[in-house]
């Protein structure tokens, strides 16, 4: 018999540290081959600077001066339990916002949600919510990280630079040394719609040739989008001119997809920040399918950052419905309107909110007049003092966990690097649910 | 604890039991001897007038994985239709095509059935597909890995590398994906579709690696069984959905070159071109077919009337279907240098022609095969119809008169093409439990599963007899998970977490030096991380994994 194929992955740390391949949950990529040292509980991240990673990594060192608090004041986590409880048990209608947690956690928020009849929306899902209706009205041609670092020859790009939300892009899914098919991935074609005013500096191959960009406003891309559609779809267009860009432009951009090969074109939805930009996306959508016709072309729709991707997929299929849903009938319900954060809190539908942050201390609870719990990443700088606060361990620092990737096909373990003291999320949710059983 | 069920009629096919009253006893979530008279009983269950099974066993279901999440993601409308309240014993959720995890768990029991297997779990996605199955309570499950259109066994046989590294390839997939079987969805056909090939038939090169889907299958059935994998080659032939696939697939069966193939939803691939329309049943020459050929296994993956969507690893046949959708929407993806996958709403109606055809096509296959042990029941659910449907499907199996009914209600095009209503063939209660039970078992090679012998799982349903078959299956009297009692009068008492079922064949881990190269260089994940562990499974307390038996390695082939 051979030996087991699957080691532990990291039991226990010892004092001083390397820690290679790591997964990163800086972004939606979760590159998984960062190198961590870590020295008497600091981390630093060693052999990249993307500025993501190490803002993850190297933002959570004193642990010491954590505690829950209630009403601002230092709090056994016992108390504070008892104390989250007790709010929610007087709670008509109470609300779980952020999300931004891994699977173990989502479920535990789940639970928690049914249990309280709560209702559920993601920090980031103004963005995800574009592409989830895109998905529920049309569908999509998609692809993932993979296929586009050994396939793709050409790559448009659509609203910003990409890599101010996914820094190392480039570097690993389109400037990779080797691809699969033979195909020289310094030559490929890189070009951007969008802007006006983005860096495209990274979008310049190995070689020194520039990337091609089409600069327009952002407000503007549902006009562009539709008329590059038109073009793809050979239809004459009555104006030379689309949103300032010349139609021989975008019809030059059209030409090109149809010649490609296997191109793709990506997006990040937060980029996309217009009203109905989901009509932008299913025009993308209906662009892909287009070229589909007669060669290959896939969508590459870039999220995952802070748990969006991993909430949205935990939700579908523990309740059968994607996030902004509720429980307060009992069973789960669908509503991307009229359950979002916002809309819960300005109209008072909802009472109670709690705020699930454990990935990214900057990312605060909206203001509200509505009791507040913030359970949370440890390092967080609450400037409106909630009425409890409980600092969780943060995934993949603290404890392990498994986190879904930006293309919503690849899960990744997150490991655990360094000795905590914190309860995980879940030992929290559960504690409170516990509490609420009594 | 002793449980006695007294007085039960017992069809329990792996010992040729064709409704026999028995006593049977559970002790400690096992079915065991008669105990001595002194022996203090717990607990009895009066079963005189029922008939009694093993709990069911569904072998090829769509219950977990990126596609069948994605297919959730997009059909909030189907879903809204079906809401699962919280209640004493059951979380909430929802039902109909594609039903929350939560929920297919409970159906599954409520119906009798006590497992479930996914059948086309992504390598690169397993993980993804056991989180879900973790969530899916009381049934037992397992996957089948999927591989053909994966790049690193393309590459393999592009480079001639000989059967025993195959192998290694296969046993080590197994092992990191935790998968019970290996799976081929249109051999090499995904990967085609991503070079913009739209249609690949069993001899015809891929384009970049030129390989045949031959060359796939053959390899992949011998290692499987050279490997002692209990499960034959699950294939999702090429094809699929294409008028004149019967062709495509009688030759398939003799690619298999006499090694043991399994050929799933055989119905999508029994279609002929005869007829004003250039569509027929090719159902005769099939069933035909697999009379003779010993080697071959098949489901059928019957349609039923109704709302569903289809999900599939072959993008190449579901990017063809797009334009079929209801509503219209359609998620297709190339994926990861691994597979791909495509998710299509449908909605087949008896006055479509192709649909009544379609539905006929599948009753004439189950009828037209003669062995019960080679043939199971399934709707390749939600691809023909929700699994909820099974008690439907069963009757028309059971019933004649209730089947000729329904065939007059189709598409008079249809039923001028069909020969169904001159079937005469009613399944008996033995046949089912062998479709449903002992005969899946034996194919998973789940030996403690599917039946009621000493030493099994006590894994029974216990139905009332009714003469109306779909009644006296949807809603069993009794079914006990691993001994424990989880379903009274068709609804849920208690909730049980089953196990996940895997074989982990011997191997070379030699392999991993050209997989860790591999993975270095062309992916973007550690091959580590690809990896599924058991722990991860048992994380939670709500799972379990179970590695059954492989007769191990045969010798190395030159």
């Amino acid at each position: 018999m051979v030996n087991p194929v699957h080691p532990p992955l990291q039991a226990d740390v010892p004092e001083i540290a390397l820690i290679p391949t790591v997964t990163c949950p800086g972004c939606g990529l979760l590159c998984d081959d960062v190198v961590i040292a870590r020295n008497d509980n600091k981390l630093t991240v060693r052999n990249t600077d993307c500025p993501k990673s190490i803002a993850f990594f190297e933002q959570a060192s004193a642990l010491d001066e954590v505690f829950p608090r209630i009403e601002g004041q230092p709090a056994e986590l016992a108390s504070a339990i008892r104390k989250a409880a007790e709010i929610l048990r007087h709670a008509q209608q109470p609300l779980i916002g952020g999300l931004a947690t891994d699977v173990h956690g989502m479920r535990a928020t789940l639970e928690l949600a049914e249990a309280t009849g709560a209702t559920l929306d993601h920090m980031n899902s103004p963005a995800v919510i574009r592409n989830v209706f895109a998905v529920q009205n049309s569908g999509w041609h998609t692809c993932t990280l993979t296929e586009v670092r050994n396939r793709a020859d050409l790559v448009l790009i659509i609203g910003g630079d990409i890599t101010g939300r996914f820094p190392r892009f480039f570097e690993r899914i389109i400037w990779n040394r080797e691809s699969m098919f033979d195909q020289d991935p310094a030559s490929r074609d890189i070009l951007y719609i969008g802007g006006p005013d983005i860096d495209t500096a990274a979008g310049t191959s190995p070689k020194g040739i520039k990337p091609t960009f089409i600069p327009c406003a952002i407000q503007k891309l549902p006009e562009v989008i539709g008329a590059l559609l038109a073009l793809v779809k050979s239809k004459q267009l009555p104006s030379d001119m689309v949103a300032g860009i010349p139609l021989a432009d975008l019809q030059h951009l059209a030409t090109r997809l149809a010649s490609a090969k296997y191109s793709v074109i990506a997006w990040a939805a937060a980029d996309l920040d217009f009203p109905h930009a989901e009509l932008t996306v299913h025009q993308l959508a209906e662009l892909i399918g287009h070229l589909n016709h007669t060669t290959r072309c896939s969508g590459l729709p870039l999220g995952g950052s802070e748990g969006d991707i991993t909430a949205n997929q935990v939700s579908s299929w523990i309740s059968g419905f994607p996030i902004r849903n509720s429980y307060k009938r009992g069973y789960p319900e669908y509503d991307p309107y009229r359950f979002s954060v916002d809309h819960q809190l300005n109209t008072g539908e909802a009472d109670v909110l709690v705020w699930i942050s454990t990935l990214d201390s900057k990312r605060m609870p909206p203001q509200t007049t509505a009791p507040t719990i913030v359970i949370g990443h440890p390092e967080m700088q609450l400037v409106n003092v909630p009425k409890v606060f409980i600092p969780v361990g943060i995934p993949g620092v603290d404890h392990t966990g498994i986190m879904f990737r930006s293309d919503s096909v690849v899960a990744l373990p997150l490991r655990k690097l360094r000795e905590s003291s914190l309860p995980t999320l879940k030992q929290v949710l559960d504690g409170i649910r516990a509490e609420l059983e009594k | 604890m002793l449980i006695k069920l007294s007085g039960g009629t017992v069809y329990d096919p792996a010992h040729s039991i064709d409704g026999k009253v028995m006593d049977i006893y559970i002790r400690n979530g096992r079915i065991v001897e008669r105990p001595s008279d002194d022996e203090p009983i717990s607990l009895e269950y009066d079963l005189s007038g029922k008939v009694v099974m093993a709990g069911a066993i569904d072998m090829h279901t769509h219950i977990g994985g990126g596609k069948v999440n994605i297919a959730r993601m997009m059909l909030p409308e189907d879903h809204r239709s079906d809401p699962e309240a919280h209640s004493e014993f059951c979380r909430a959720g929802c039902g109909h095509a594609v039903p929350s995890t939560l929920t297919t768990g409970y159906r599954y029991a409520e119906m009798g059935y006590t497992a479930g297997f996914e059948p086309a779990m992504l390598p690169v996605n397993a993980r993804q597909t056991h989180l879900e199955m973790a969530d899916t309570p009381i049934i037992d499950k397992g996957g089948y890995a999927m591989l053909g259109s994966d790049d690193f066994l393309l590459r393999m046989l592009t480079a001639k590398k000989d059967q025993n590294a195959i192998n290694d390839y296969v046993a080590w997939t197994l092992h990191a994906t935790q998968a019970i079987g290996i799976k081929v969805v249109n051999p090499g056909g995904i990967s085609a579709f991503k070079f913009n090939q739209r249609f690949l038939d069993l001899d015809e090169n891929n384009p970049y690696y030129h390989v045949t889907p031959r060359d796939i299958l053959k390899v992949l059935s011998r290692a499987v069984y050279e490997l002692g994998i209990p499960k034959p080659l699950h294939v999702h032939g090429n094809n699929l959905g294409v008028p004149g696939n019967v062709e495509t697939t009688l030759k398939t069966m003799g690619a298999a070159e006499g090694y043991p193939l399994h050929l799933t939803h055989i119905q999508f691939h029994s279609y002929g071109t005869e007829g004003d329309r250039k569509f027929s049943s090719g159902a005769a020459a099939i069933a035909e077919a697999l009379n003779k050929h010993k080697n071959i296994s098949a489901d059928v993956g019957q349609i039923m009337f109704g709302q569903t969507v289809t999900c599939s690893g072959d993008n190449m046949s579901q990017h063809r279907n797009a334009g079929h959708s209801h509503p219209r929407k359609a998620v297709v993806m190339d994926i990861e240098c691994d597979a791909g996958c495509g998710v299509v709403p449908f909605k087949y109606k008896d006055q479509n022609f192709v649909n009544a055809l379609q539905w006929a096509i599948g009753l004439e296959i189950f009828l037209l095969s003669e062995d019960p042990w080679r043939m199971f029941l399934t709707t390749d659910h939600p691809n023909g119809a929700p699994f909820t449907s099974y008690p439907h499907l069963i009757r028309l199996l059971m019933d004649k008169s209730f089947r000729d009914d329904a065939f007059g209600r189709l598409n008079l095009d249809a039923q001028a093409m069909s020969t169904l209503n001159s079937i005469t063939r009613e399944y008996s209660l033995y046949e089912i439990a062998i479709m449903t039970r002992a005969g899946a078992a034996k194919l998973l090679g789940l030996h403690d599963r599917g039946h009621l012998g000493i030493g099994a799982a006590a894994d029974i349903t216990v139905y009332t007899e009714n003469t109306d078959r779909e009644k006296m299956f949807s809603t069993p009297d009794y079914v006990f998970k691993d001994g424990e009692l989880v379903v009274r009068n068709g609804k849920i008492v208690k909730v049980t977490w089953g196990s996940t079922h895997t074989v982990k064949p011997e191997f070379d881990r030699g392999i991993e030096k050209d997989l860790k190269k591999y993975f270095d260089t062309y992916h973007t994940m550690n091959m580590e991380h690809f990896k599924v562990s058991a722990d991860e499974i048992s994380d939670g307390g709500q799972g379990r994994v179970v590695v059954q038996e492989c007769k191990g390695r045969r010798e190395k082939t030159a």
